[in-house]
């Protein structure tokens, strides 16, 4: 890169103000996003190559654990579940981020979401069918799973109503269908811009997949109108979904886990490490694909700002657990708060602590705001803590209960760090894959996002802004630049 | 829709009449345990017939050290805190638990068959479920081993299939397991059922006779076992039982967890009554001299 080029990249890191460039080309928008899904160079496939291996480490434990049993897991008559479920509500936690960007900030008309919530979206939905995999998996007899659906059988047996479990299965089915059709629905525009530009056997598939998108003015109504509808219908079933995981443990009896502010801790620990994974995500994206017009650092900025007060909001509901089990003075829960803040699982507690709580207090500092490198490693660490957590919470109320004669400590067999491991690894694939085959960036709302922020949303702050400053602003009532006839399809 | 409503209405009955009666529905036998620790001796016979009775899989040292052991009826020890050892000067500081003059005290430890069972609504797919015989009981072929019911279950007594434990019997031992009970495979949940194989068969054979239970029909492995007669079982609806004179005289009632004992005096006692599960099992207490 010449030294020209390196001056003219500059405003893209330190000095950028603006969410957008505001004068960026739709045809170059276009070409970008499009470019970032041809020719995976060697980066990709590395990437590619350790998710793959991850995962098949994750089948050879499961297809052990399937002929050999659950033992090998390391777990014990007190301790049945472990890294199973902990891991399962971490992946649960990450899928909220994606509803928050992209449904939340849609009803409040945040636009700054735009150039990033695509991404966040497809997290959402890989998360869950991560997820989805441990309370499967974690059975003693896996072949059985279906079992725990409400289908109809000449026995007329059902499943049992009142377990948390069952409410678990109907939550996250709901909640991955719907975010999957909200996924697939706000894609529609730009995999008409997709098939435009294919060949082959791309041009087949979003073919199939655009389902006929023209960009007329009636495709665009019920677009915006279905678009609405799932994100209103998303929102409470992305917060019920973390409410009904939470249940798992809040109905129960153990101490530590029968509290009642279980339901919004978790949400907000969901929002907190999705939050976390964005900015992950984003800045791997805007590194590898160069999208650098439009994962801009102002809005990295913003995402940071947010996730600092996601991070508060759960560190506040942490304290508050703690001291509702302090002055309650319910012995065998203090006897577990106490054992997680000294007992044999402390380094880790306290490693939840200093990530999840005092780590985010970097996020005040702009330098580390607009530094990518320190970032990167800031919101991997936060992900940590938050794995921690649910860590945490799971495996010492199993180690201390009630019955002193059942109080152990176990760590986890090699099967289940295998299945942890492989997690990610199937993560990975997925969203390998996915930023790939589809459009990362959403093509036709940074498009809106531009051409908003040119014409109308600022022109009235800014008046009032220079009348403040005493410079005269634009002339009132100075046409606007003609826009093109549609923002897809073109 | 009659009958739906009829369902609800009498699912409706059945509740009122659950919290106005202390949380139980029409129950035909009530069956219940007394054990007296000041009687046991930590023999572990109850423990080794339950092992014979009930076809319980013997897993092997080490994985009865990494505690995926299958023992129903375990024996678990206690001992005086070493302050209150009268010989405790004699005592190597080092092994003290072990060289307690006293010795341990002993407290058999099985499935308590709460009436108000955390373990039953927790169940996906209702594989434990209460039967109108008082007793709580563990459906193998329903069960798939999501485990929840044992995080729940403040007492530790449920335990899972962690392998197929089939190399327990080899040749020519499986000709001694007990073909009234089925051997369990490997992800399935199993627990204390009070014998739920004699407690039909008692039944059925009263039936047959045409009369109603009486007391000492049935007879648990672990009570029929126990060298001192540490273990009572009968049915507590059963107003000449043993089982509920002995509840009655030690003026323990199911279906509350304050009992208002008129006589501080008497040993009777059930294990966490102050989490309102409602076990079924008396304990009576030991009584030693200071």
């Amino acid at each position: 890169m010449s030294a020209q080029q390196n001056l003219a990249n500059k405003h893209l890191t330190d000095e950028q103000t603006k969410d957008i460039d505001e004068n960026i080309e739709w045809a170059k928008i276009n070409a970008d996003v499009l470019r970032s899904m041809e020719n995976p160079r060697r980066g990709y496939w590395v990437a590619m190559a350790i998710s793959v291996a991850l995962f098949s480490v994750m089948i050879y434990a499961e297809v052990h654990q399937y002929i050999y049993g659950m033992g090998d897991a390391g777990l014990n008559t007190s301790h049945m579940w472990d890294l199973y479920i902990s891991t399962f509500v971490f992946w649960i936690g990450m899928s909220h981020s994606g509803t928050l960007l992209s449904a939340i900030l849609h009803l409040v008309h945040a636009d700054w979401r735009k150039p990033i919530y695509r991404f966040a979206e497809a997290m959402t939905t890989f998360s869950l069918l991560t997820a989805g995999i441990f309370p499967v998996i974690h059975l003693g007899r896996v072949w059985n799973f279906y079992w725990v659906m409400p289908y109809v059988s000449d026995r007329g047996l059902w499943p049992n109503f009142r377990s948390p479990l069952i409410w678990d299965a109907f939550a996250i089915t709901a909640y991955l269908t719907s975010s999957v059709l909200f996924l697939y629905i706000g894609m529609i525009p730009d995999l008409a811009i997709c098939r435009d530009n294919a060949k082959g056997w791309r041009k087949k598939l979003y073919t199939w997949l655009s389902l006929g998108w023209r960009g007329d003015d009636a495709q665009w109504r019920n677009f915006r109108f279905t678009y609405l509808m799932i994100a209103c219908l998303l929102i409470p079933l992305a917060v019920s979904v973390h409410s009904i995981v939470s249940m798992d443990f809040s109905m129960s009896i153990m101490p530590g886990w029968h509290v009642t502010t279980f339901p919004p801790y978790f949400v907000a620990g969901a929002l907190y490490s999705g939050c976390a994974a964005i900015i992950t995500l984003f800045i791997l994206l805007r590194y590898f694909f160069k999208f650098e017009h439009f994962m801009t650092m102002p809005i990295l900025d913003k995402v940071c700002k947010l996730t600092f007060v996601i991070a508060m909001v759960w560190t506040y509901l942490n304290l508050v657990e703690f001291a509702s089990v302090w002055y309650g003075h319910d012995i065998p829960s203090k006897e577990v708060l106490l054992a997680k803040a000294s007992g044999p699982y402390s380094p880790f507690f306290w490693g939840m602590m200093i990530f999840g709580s005092v780590l985010p207090f970097a996020l005040l500092s702009k330098w580390v705001r607009r530094n990518m490198y320190v970032l990167f490693f800031v919101s991997v660490f936060l992900n940590v803590g938050m794995w921690l957590e649910r860590w945490m919470i799971v495996t010492p109320t199993l180690s201390l209960g009630y019955h002193p004669q059942a109080f152990n400590v176990m760590w986890p067999g090699w099967v289940e760090w295998a299945m942890v491991g492989g997690s990610f690894g199937w993560f990975g694939m997925l969203f390998l894959v996915f930023v790939k085959v589809f459009p990362s960036v959403s093509m036709y709302e940074v498009k809106e996002m531009v051409y908003h922020r040119k014409r109308t949303v600022y022109e009235d702050v800014d008046e009032m802004m220079n009348l403040h400053s005493g410079v005269p602003g634009p002339v009132p009532g100075s046409p606007p630049t003609p826009a093109p006839q549609s923002t897809g399809g073109a | 829709m009659p009958s739906l409503l009829g369902n609800i209405f009498k699912g409706w009955a059945d509740y009122s009449k659950g919290v106005e009666e202390g949380g139980h529905h029409d129950y035909e036998h009530m069956f219940a345990m007394v054990i007296d620790l000041d009687r046991c001796t930590g023999c572990n016979a109850c423990s080794t017939a339950c092992y014979a009775e009930n076809n319980l899989a013997t897993v092997g040292e080490d994985k009865f050290g990494a505690r995926q052991a299958m023992h129903w009826m375990r024996i678990e020890r206690y001992f005086d805190e070493p302050d209150m050892d009268p010989d405790k000067d004699k005592v190597e500081p080092a092994n003290e638990t072990d060289t307690q003059s006293r010795g341990a005290s002993f407290l058999p430890m099985m499935c308590q068959h709460c009436n108000a069972a955390p373990c039953e609504p927790v169940c996906p797919v209702g594989a434990t479920y209460h039967t109108v015989d008082g007793l709580n009981a563990q459906v193998y072929n329903r069960c798939i081993g999501s485990r929840y019911c044992a995080n729940n279950c403040p007492f530790r007594v449920r335990y899972f299939n962690f392998y197929e434990n089939a190399e327990s019997w080899p040749a020519p031992m499986d000709q001694q397991l007990n073909p009234d009970i089925s051997v369990r495979t490997k992800g399935v949940m199993e627990k204390c059922s009070m014998c739920i194989q004699r407690t039909r068969a008692g039944r059925d054979a009263a039936k047959r006779e045409g009369r109603d239970l009486k007391d000492g029909d049935i007879q648990t492995a672990c009570q029929q076992t126990c060298p001192t007669s540490a273990i009572l079982f009968g049915d507590l609806l059963d107003e000449n039982s043993v089982v509920s004179k002995v509840w009655k005289r030690q003026q323990v009632k199911l279906g509350t967890y304050k009992q208002d004992k008129e006589n501080s005096e008497l040993r009777g006692y059930r294990i966490f009554e102050e989490l309102n599960v409602d076990t079924k099992v008396l304990y009576l207490e030991r009584v030693r001299e200071v």
